[in-house]
């Protein structure tokens, strides 16, 4: 009881520390020390991301990425598991291609959105297979992780449950592996979210990231603060729940 | 044991492989074959012009890189020995390491204008947060042990935190920074890309415009052998402080 009293306290302390935060920014705002050229006051973006809503006139941009980030985001999923699988089968493999691995993500890989521009075309195909290439390492380094912290008592027991290879898989291997799978499509799903945005600030015909490029080379601040709020808002949903999701899971399999 | 000696050349070798069958694949238009870009990267390094983009870059990454560090193991040694404000703010933390940075780019470049600032604070926007957040934790895990000792030895805080915290929780914390550094490179050069007019970020956007598919490749490559170098040396570090 103590304890989540505290808990509340704590939690109560963070709110008020953000809702500050934001008063001051509005305050700044307001009084014109940040000016209006650089960033509207927060109440102001809201309710500008709120007519964009109410209106529907930016529907076909936000659709557009948020199926680009779906697809992109199954793709990674999948490759990177069936990759990072076959990585932790062979170790020898694995081991010289683990510092390639790590060095991935300091490497803006959406230089190479111009070359898969040529190969595709100014599109969907090339934004997916970008935030793709950009999500799929992350699955891949979280799966071999995960499948390497299976303990090895589990694993015994389903060679003495008899099972079989698939079952083994299914029922003994995924579920103890499963925390760190859940971090792999965390970021997978954040990386391809990067990705496409990038893509889409460097060149797309529509889409969320085009649309706050277009409206910031417009000088048009309200349109992409509502736009780059949505996204924000957007994107600290889907982190905070599959967070949830993922601190539940290492809850019951205990992080190791 | 020999065998396996071998396992580095064998991977470079089909990973050359691979690329030169993806190039006779997609054709020149898309991707330069491994011989070309090894050799165009070759020719880059002997113009001055690659070299005065490699040194602003540098000075960028490496201002950043300390403004990150430095910044980072303040917070995450102050969020750690304060437990209660560590509660408070561990999940802010995590809300905006996880957030998109390359989303707040023309927030940056509003706020910083075009140039060299706005480059350092993209690095150190995208460097300074699993900096922190490492140490947090690294400082939180110390044994209690060293906790009572800095006590017994009734040491002010800041003496403590330099001569016992950070000593005991410096693997963790070498593991965060080889994270932040590389994430900082990362925003240094997203920085160049979209908001700059020098550094090899600026280099890799002008060869986009002018599609000069060799030279993306070339200095995308060099990119990724100098990550990749600064990631191993890191690593380096960090398995000597976990074993010495």
């Amino acid at each position: 009881m103590t304890l989540r009293a505290f808990v509340g306290k704590v939690g109560v302390i963070r709110a008020a520390l953000v809702l500050a935060a934001l008063a001051a920014l509005e305050l700044l705002c307001r009084l014109g020390i940040i000016n209006r050229v650089t960033m509207i006051p927060p109440s102001e973006m809201i309710t500008s991301l709120w007519s964009i809503l109410r209106t529907g006139r930016y529907n076909e941009d936000i659709l557009f990425t948020l199926l680009n980030v779906v697809a992109a985001s199954l793709i990674a999923i999948l490759v990177g598991f069936f990759i990072g699988a076959a990585l932790h089968a062979l170790p020898r493999l694995r081991r010289p291609l683990v510092p390639l691995l790590s060095a991935w993500y300091a490497i803006p890989t959406f230089v190479f959105y111009p070359l898969l521009i040529v190969a595709f075309g100014v599109g969907r195909t090339a934004l997916i297979v970008m935030g793709a290439l950009f999500g799929v390492v992350a699955m891949i380094v979280n799966t071999t992780l995960g499948l390497d912290h299976v303990p090895p008592a589990v694993a015994k027991t389903g060679a003495i449950l008899r099972l079989d290879g698939l079952r083994r898989l299914m029922l003994i291997r995924l579920p103890s592996a499963a925390p760190h799978l859940v971090t792999g499509i965390k970021l997978a799903v954040a990386y391809s979210v990067i990705g496409i945005v990038a893509g889409e600030f460097i060149l797309a015909t529509e889409g969320v990231g085009k649309r706050i490029a277009f409206s910031y080379d417009n000088f048009d601040n309200k349109t992409m603060y509502g736009m780059l709020l949505l996204l924000l808002i957007a994107v600290m949903a889907v982190n905070g729940a599959l967070s949830v999701w993922e601190k539940r899971l290492h809850r019951r399999f205990g992080a190791r | 044991m020999k065998s396996t000696r071998f396992d580095h050349l064998w991977l470079f070798a089909g990973l050359l492989a691979l690329w030169q069958l993806v190039h006779w694949a997609v054709g020149p238009d898309v991707l330069s074959s491994p011989w070309v870009t090894i050799v165009r990267a070759g020719e880059l390094m002997a113009t001055g012009a690659f070299w005065g983009h490699a040194a602003a870059t540098a000075t960028a990454f490496a201002i950043a890189s300390v403004i990150s560090i430095l910044g980072g193991i303040a917070l995450g040694l102050w969020l750690g020995l304060r437990r209660f404000a560590g509660d408070v703010a561990d999940p802010i933390l995590g809300t905006l390491y996880s957030i998109p940075k390359i989303t707040l780019y023309p927030i940056i470049l509003l706020l910083f204008g075009l140039g060299v600032s706005a480059k350092i604070a993209f690095g150190v926007i995208h460097g300074v947060f699993p900096i922190a957040i490492f140490t947090m934790n690294a400082v939180r895990n110390v044994a209690p042990v060293y906790h009572r000792t800095a006590r017994v030895l009734r040491l002010p805080p800041p003496v403590a935190a330099l001569t016992i915290m950070t000593p005991a929780a410096l693997p963790e914390m070498l593991a965060g920074i080889r994270i932040g550094v590389a994430l900082t490179l990362l925003g240094v050069l997203i920085g160049e890309l979209f908001a700059s007019t020098s550094g090899l970020g600026f280099a890799l956007i002008r060869a986009m415009d002018t599609h000069a598919v060799n030279d993306i490749m070339a200095i995308t490559l060099l990119l990724f052998v100098f990550a990749a170098g600064v990631n191993a040396l890191l690593r380096f570090v960090e398995r000597r402080a976990r074993h010495g």
